[in-house]
């Protein structure tokens, strides 16, 4: 357990010296985030039928999706492990007495935990100075707030689960177009990152269901505002562990595969 | 038994064979053709606790597929070997924890931070002492000479400092077996010396066995007493470097510094050829020993200058893979 946790340690550490690229990350948030709440203020004032959110819920759903990207986002590649399997540099992974899939895991977990902790700080900040309607709302409850921070904790275990899985695909494709490209094109839909779960149609919403992309941040999010009531939310709290077992146990199995017939790249 | 027992080891790679041209593309979407490239064919070797050998052969020979094969990285198709009681490839976790390997193609170190913290992580992985370590790590510095090295983000280091980090880090669990896939390669000749005396004195202070690829002759004359050589995946020689240098041990080059022109068709001179300042002979010193050439020519031109040497390494190598047909 040790050596993983100096994985992630050493990761976390590594990435927070990349100050302006998480100036330049909180930028881009931002500006997304008001875009995002601009079109949905003008899609509430035409004053169509009954909407799923209330305005101000939806607008915290936007602001905890920006702040906390890099724990939820399931389009990203970790560069560092596709290089690893591309050039080859993986021979030094594979020469390791440690288990490759939980160094990757952790690895990924670090470098994810160090974007968001990096940007906490500023991000917070600027939430707290925000005018309306622009404004972040506070937890719903305390219970929903603890209820948030178990699901958020959870769903970045299963956002690790996911994008482990790209790597290890792409031991045995050798491209991160194919497979991995569909995967990532069909979880940035069902996470809820572009429209909130609640705003899909009916039969949309059962898809959903049986993947577990909404399970990482459309949950907690929607806990957080009050959405979703405290006995669901546990609900879907253990629904994601289900998935976090189920995921990390295909990833496993598959590493263990690949190793087996790994074709390292370049002599 | 031997240490290390290898048998009948082959390993082929499938490649797609990827055709230009946009018809071909498109074709190959729906079709892949597949080619077949047998890396390493039928090898088999055994090497002692201990030893210090030098695996040669020219680029594409399979010397890197074997070292992969060695230290549990790859999986054969077919063959057996055991180092210890190990099969590599099955025992992977356990028997790693007992080599260490340098691809001197690529880099273990992370290139943001600086070597040392990649050493703190090696002392986890590798679930080190902590005195151990410390006492490890501190010995490497001093024979590697580290000591201003391995504080500076390794993206700042130049390639042989980096190097020398990068050995250094494959050494820190003190293996017993050491695999070495070109360490040596674009070092400058101090830091090449460097490494050769690292190599030989953990070798013979702590008898580690190391296993070397290079393609720099002198790395092999300065370390290995036995060479395996391979060729397209086949051991063509595998035996001491002296008898190998023995049989080309009777070619001699002469350079000859004249303003006269010379004429000689003695049987032995192999080759003759004009230079800026005279001529460069090659002789066969059984067939025609050197002072009855010198006498020859000294007879018909002014000598100013002569010099004899024996056949280099590096030109050994070159006939020798010219004569094996690889
Ligand atoms: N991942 C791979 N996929 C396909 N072919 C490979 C792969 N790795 C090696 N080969 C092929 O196997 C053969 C042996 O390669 P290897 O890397 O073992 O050579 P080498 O002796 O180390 O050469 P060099 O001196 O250039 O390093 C080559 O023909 C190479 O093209
Ligand atoms: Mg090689």
């Amino acid at each position: 357990m040790r050596a993983y946790l100096s994985y992630f340690k050493l990761r976390f550490i590594t990435h927070l010296q990349y100050r302006a690229a998480a100036w330049a990350g909180i930028a881009t948030q931002v500006f997304f985030g008001f875009v995002y709440i601009m079109v949905y203020i003008a899609f509430y004032e035409s004053g169509s039928a009954s909407l799923p959110m209330e305005l101000p819920q939806l607008i915290t759903y936007i602001w905890l999706n920006q702040a906390l990207l890099s724990l939820v986002n399931l389009f990203y590649k970790d560069q560092e492990l596709f290089s690893l399997v591309k050039t080859g540099n993986i021979v030094y992974e594979l020469a390791r007495p440690k288990n490759l899939y939980f160094m990757w895991y952790f690895k990924i977990i670090g470098e994810r935990l160090s974007k968001v902790v990096l940007r906490a700080i500023p991000f917070i900040i600027f939430l707290i100075f925000l005018p309306e309607p622009y404004k972040i709302s506070l937890p719903a409850s305390t219970g929903h707030f603890i209820l948030f921070l178990s699901t958020m904790t959870a769903g970045t275990l299963l956002m690790t689960s996911i994008i482990a899985l790209y790597p290890i695909i792409t031991m045995h494709t050798l491209n991160e177009k194919g497979v991995v490209g569909i995967i990532i094109s069909i979880s940035d839909i069902f996470s809820g990152l572009v429209v909130p779960i609640p705003f899909f149609p009916k039969f949309l919403q059962t898809i959903s269901k049986c993947m577990p992309f909404q399970y990482v941040s459309d949950l907690p999010f929607r806990i957080y505002v009050g959405n979703i009531g405290i006995e669901q939310g546990i609900e879907g709290l253990l629904i994601q562990l289900i998935w976090i077992i189920i995921l990390m146990l295909l990833g496993y199995i598959l590493m263990q595969k690949s190793l087996k017939k790994v074709v390292v790249q370049g002599g | 038994m031997s240490y290390i027992e290898v048998n009948h080891i082959t390993k082929s790679f499938k490649v797609a064979k990827k055709k230009s041209g946009l018809k071909e593309s498109f074709k190959s979407f729906f079709k892949r053709d597949y080619k077949i490239v047998e890396a390493v064919k039928d090898i088999s070797f055994s090497i002692e606790k201990g030893e210090i050998v030098g695996y040669i052969g020219p680029n594409g020979a399979g010397k890197s597929t074997t070292i992969k094969i060695l230290s549990g990285i790859l999986t054969p198709d077919s063959g057996k070997c055991k180092v210890g009681k190990h099969t590599p490839w099955q025992d992977r976790k356990e028997y790693v924890k007992k080599i260490g390997v340098v691809f001197g193609q690529r880099s273990q170190l992370w290139w943001d931070i600086p070597a040392e913290d990649t050493f703190d992580l090696l002392k986890d992985i590798y679930d080190i002492p902590e005195e151990r370590y410390l006492k490890t790590k501190e010995e490497l510095v001093e024979k590697l000479n580290l000591k201003d090295i391995i504080n500076v983000p390794v993206r700042q280091l130049s390639l042989g400092q980096r190097m020398r980090c990068e050995i250094a880090a494959s050494l820190l669990h003190e293996p017993e077996i050491l695999f070495l896939d070109e360490p040596t390669i674009g070092l400058d000749a101090i830091s090449k010396q460097l490494v050769r005396d690292f190599i030989k004195r953990i070798n013979k202070e702590k008898k580690t066995t190391i296993i070397l690829t290079t393609h720099d002759m002198s790395d092999i004359d300065a370390l290995a007493k036995r060479i395996i050589l391979i060729g397209k995946g086949q051991v063509l020689y595998d035996g001491s470097l002296q008898k190998l240098k023995n049989n080309y041990a009777n070619k001699k080059y002469i350079s000859v510094n004249t303003k006269d022109a010379i004429n000689i068709r003695t049987k032995g001179v192999l080759k003759k050829e004009k230079t800026k300042y005279g001529y460069s002979f090659i002789i066969d010193s059984k067939q025609l020993n050197i002072s009855e050439f010198l006498n020859i020519i000294s007879k018909k031109v002014q000598i100013e200058d002569v010099e004899i040497d024996n056949e280099n390494l590096d030109n050994m190598i070159v006939n020798l893979y010219e004569d094996l047909k690889i």
